[in-house]
């Protein structure tokens, strides 16, 4: 759209057939409806020369016209007005729902999409005017934008937008400055990446006990009503305040994500964690209340206690399981905590680490062969970013990080029934102050 | 609550931008004689789909000439020197695969 806008350049985009409502509405809400767009099959990923030649000479999955006929007409075939779209659209959302009964409009909310297709909490008035009174933030105050994806516009959305859909997740209003802190953050628990992404959060300071949030036994769920609800909110807002979630258009996750039902939401057990909590980490005063938010959450592995005699390896062997794309973030209850204090000596987070950081090795030649680090680091490398850069230097036995330090990650949570830890591939976003939504 | 009681309840959608349509260059009246970009979002083996277009382009269209180019980094950030190129250089362009 940028070399055909802004550029003056006539182009045609090549897509493949799945990917056809998402990109068709992305070309409209980008203001070029008429975009010429051609389509092969999915995927394109690991075919043949011989395969993907007969692609380009064969027919468009979604025309049924051939493809390099769709290519050639698209650059040279010149626009008519049906084509261009209207020259400006608006799309205003009413404040309310037309009226009707319960039954009907837990249906209406069902179709539209509005819900995780569980049952909801309708949003009256009412409600929603007790929900607001969880903070001093006035309704109609702009909270923040958020989108599902990079190429995707983003929306808008105030106080009592999140209000709506904090009463239909089931939270109660005093966990209302966490649910419009997780939306000023701006990042979406609803991601559209066809990796199937989930959020993650977690509460540190003060609030966690105001609010009767679980770091302990069963935090991640599902035994603890501001857990569950708050997280809940945290979905719903996401999907309905950037403009909808919906597969096929704009929600690609190819498997979906059982993490999205409350994006993974718990408190930060620190009073049984022997290190600083991690909203102290990011510069926040242990007074302070704030949620952290995590993207991209999808990989997942486990392993009980730190055995004496092969910890270090049992931990490497973790760490190569997890995709090379995505940083580990370690969830230690606090037993395996202690014991990496124990077997390490790590008194500090940071020195725990510093020893994840070097242990998380695999050889350069496997590393780039990672479809997803192909995808997106290999491109950033060759084009002299670092550390992506030196480590493409490295000969294909050389052992090499598979992840940045900086994004390495270790939050203690959990009630010590046993040593359990596990290890959550996830991508850190921001820490955001929870008190100044109070 | 009455089962057939009508209730009023609030729209939980967010607040759309509005969209303004975007200009379309011009199309070409053939490709014969003019360079054509084949430009590789280096995303799941769009490289080798478009050299295969290159080659369909060699074999058929030997008029055109193609320019394959991947972009300078990943597809998540625009790349002004690669369209620069392109709009000094070539007449048209093929951005490929997105998905």
């Amino acid at each position: 759209m940028t070399v055909e806008a802004k550029y003056g350049v006539p182009t045609v985009a090549m897509h493949t057939d799945k990917f056809d409502r998402v990109v068709r509405s992305v070309a409209t809400v980008n203001g070029m409806p008429g975009l010429r767009q051609a389509f092969v099959p999915q995927p394109i990923m690991g075919k043949t020369a011989a395969q993907l030649r007969a692609y380009i000479n064969g027919t468009d999955p979604i025309t049924g016209r051939p493809v390099m006929q769709e290519v050639i007409e698209g650059l040279t075939q010149p626009f008519n007005e049906s084509d261009l779209g209207p020259v400006e659209f608006d799309r205003s959302t009413p404040r309310l729902v037309e009226p009707d009964t319960a039954e009907n409009l837990e249906r209406l909310f069902l179709e539209n999409r509005w819900t995780d297709m569980l049952p909801i909490v309708l949003p009256t008035e009412e409600r929603v005017h007790a929900m607001l009174a969880g903070s001093r933030r006035k309704p109609d105050e702009i909270v923040g934008r958020m989108r599902s994806t990079h190429f995707r516009e983003y929306w808008e959305y105030t106080v009592e937008k999140v209000a709506v859909n904090a009463v239909m997740a089931g939270a109660r209003p005093a966990y209302f400055p966490v649910v419009l802190a997780l939306a000023a953050s701006c990042v979406t628990a609803r991601g559209s990446s066809s990796s199937a992404v989930a959020g993650m959060s977690f509460v540190n300071g003060p609030i966690r006990d105001e609010i009767g949030m679980n770091a302990g036994t069963g935090a991640l769920g599902p035994y603890n009503h501001a857990n569950a609800t708050i997280g809940r909110a945290y979905g719903l807002l996401s999907q309905n305040l950037q403009g909808g979630s919906i597969p096929g258009l704009s929600y690609m996750g190819n498997q979906g994500n059982n993490y999205n039902y409350n994006s993974l939401t718990f408190a930060e057990n620190e009073e049984r964690s022997p290190w600083e909590p991690f909203h102290v980490q990011h510069g926040f005063q242990p007074m302070d209340s704030a949620v952290s938010v995590f993207s991209s959450c999808r990989a997942t592995a486990f392993t009980l206690g730190l055995r004496e005699k092969h910890w270090r390896e049992h931990c490497a062997n973790m760490l190569r399981g997890m995709d090379p794309h995505t940083p580990p973030v370690l969830l230690l209850d606090p037993i395996a905590a202690r014991q990496f204090i124990d077997r390490g000596g790590f008194t500090k987070k940071d020195a725990l680490i510093d020893w994840l950081y070097s242990t998380a090795k695999m050889p350069a030649g496997e590393y780039w062969d990672y479809q997803l680090i192909q995808n997106y680091i290999y491109p950033r490398a060759t084009f002299g970013e670092e550390p992506w850069a030196s480590k493409l230097k490295a000969a294909p036995d050389e052992l090499i990080p598979m992840f940045r330090r900086e994004d390495i990650h270790v939050v203690v949570v959990g009630g010590e029934t046993n040593g359990y830890w596990r290890i959550m591939g996830a991508n850190y976003q921001k820490t955001v102050s929870i008190d100044e939504w109070r | 609550m009455n089962a057939n009681e009508k209730i009023t309840v609030l729209n939980p959608v967010g607040f759309a931008p509005k969209i303004a349509r975007k200009a379309f260059a011009p199309r070409l009246d053939t490709l014969n004689g003019k360079t054509v970009y084949l430009v590789d979002c280096r995303f799941d083996d769009s490289d080798l789909f478009l050299k295969q277009m290159q080659a369909w382009f060699a074999e058929h269209m030997p008029s055109v000439r193609t320019v394959f180019k991947p972009i300078s980094s990943v597809y998540l950030v625009d790349d002004p020197s690669t369209w620069e190129e392109i709009r000094a250089k070539g007449d048209a362009a093929i951005l490929g695969v997105g998905h």
